[in-house]
């Protein structure tokens, strides 16, 4: 389809708000929430140390349409305490898991932008981080697609890095970090000679989306602009990878390949040269279009 | 936490409004309002939960200049803020009445 006028300006996903990426990526109009503001289901925890709350607790659930098949979808709020899961943001990300086991959908998708559990209410945030887990594990083994979309300021870090992992697949821009440990925490416990946090250009090709992409751990590589997770979340919510004996051996043979292959790297861009060869110093630098043709087939790969 | 709630008076709505907004987000500097229908016709609520104390009277400046500036009558606006300054709090104020009631007068 070919569209007269000027080029459509990018609108960023990373600058969004949660809910302007729900309503940027699902179809236009048609996300109704679930426990929206106005029911105030706030943090009893934050409440208890005094602390401001949220009307939502840092997370917008609900279901909507994606190129219009039916989907259940949740989008965690990076700016309200760091997207950290507590008790009732965790409880919300259980429950639209729990509702796709009822309901059916086409395919549940996790806009995931989080340093992790919630410091404030830590035991309660673990629990509700490992229960998330297994609602993603059941929602895949019911044969429904979740797929998680990390393009946020904060990346995705902590036990959600797991449970990002723990999904079907990923779709990420660049500046979408995914990791267990971030960078601060590393550099916090480690020292500064192990990473230097300050360094962005080692931070993002350590967790960045072209990183994870090379080396298999994320499916699709994306611009950060709402239509471009909007197209890659379409694209992704048909394309459920079932789990079984099977596909687990193939995932543990990968990672033997490339433990064997790339063990000995010290810094992500070794690992860059082993795969693309001498162009990898221009990687950093390209958009996603670009790196995706500079890259061709140069990943690691389950087979 | 300090939670202050005023009721001031305020101009009809050409518009009625429907379902409840949420705008801005619960960070450092930052807040959250949330806009729903009450009843009072002539008047408009604000239930204000601040972390910064001792703001009672900025935050009653701030209302009442907003509540005689704008159309708000019957509507309740609920806050949840992060420390956010007098202007951050006068804009927000503006984006959650135009975003409920539709594009502004």
């Amino acid at each position: 389809m070919s569209r007269a006028g000027p080029p459509r300006a990018r609108r960023s996903y990373r600058e969004a708000t949660a809910r302007r990426r729900l309503a940027g990526v699902l179809d236009a109009g048609s996300f109704e929430e679930r426990l929206g503001p106005a029911d105030r289901v706030t943090s009893p925890h934050l409440a208890a140390l005094d602390l401001p709350v949220a009307f939502d607790d840092g997370v917008v659930v609900g279901s909507g349409r994606l190129g219009g098949r039916r989907v259940l979808a949740a989008s965690q709020e990076g700016a309200f305490l760091g997207g950290g899961v507590g008790e009732v943001h965790g409880a919300k990300l259980c429950g639209i898991l729990a509702a796709a086991l009822r309901e059916r959908p086409a395919a549940v998708l996790l806009l995931l932008d989080t340093g992790g559990v919630r410091l404030q209410e830590a035991n309660a945030g673990l629990v509700a981080v490992s229960e998330v887990m297994r609602g993603v594990l059941a929602a895949r083994a019911a044969g429904i697609p979740v797929v998680a979309l990390i393009g946020g300021g904060w990346g995705c870090f902590g036990g959600m890095g797991i449970v990002a992992r723990c999904c079907d697949t990923i779709a990420m821009s660049e500046e979408g970090r995914l990791g267990l440990s971030g960078p601060d925490v590393i550099e916090e416990t480690k020292g500064v000679e192990e990473l230097d946090a300050a360094d962005r250009g080692l931070v993002w090709r350590t967790y960045g989306g072209k990183h994870r992409y090379l080396l298999g751990e994320a499916d699709r590589l994306v611009e950060d602009d709402l239509d471009a997770f909007r197209a890659a979340a379409i694209a992704l919510a048909s394309v459920p990878r079932p789990i079984g004996i099977e596909a687990l051996s193939r995932e543990h043979d990968l990672l033997a390949r490339r433990l064997a292959a790339h063990g000995a790297a010290t810094d992500a861009a070794a690992i860059w040269r082993d795969l693309v060869g001498a162009t990898f110093e221009e990687l950093p630098l390209l958009e996603a279009d670009e790196f995706l043709r500079a890259v061709g087939g140069a990943r690691l790969e389950a087979r | 936490m300090e939670r202050l709630e005023f009721e001031l008076p305020s101009a009809r709505p050409a518009a009625a409004g429907g379902a409840p907004v949420v705008v801005g987000v619960v960070a450092s500097g930052n807040l959250e309002i949330l806009v729903e229908r009450a009843e009072a016709p002539d008047r408009c609520r604000f239930a204000v939960s601040t972390s910064a104390h001792g703001f009672g009277p900025v935050w009653r400046a701030v209302l009442e200049d907003f509540a005689a500036r704008r159309a708000v009558a019957g509507l309740a606006f609920s806050v949840n803020d992060a420390g956010a300054t007098p202007a951050v709090v006068g804009l927000r104020l503006e984006q959650a009445a135009e975003e409920f009631l539709g594009a502004a007068p």
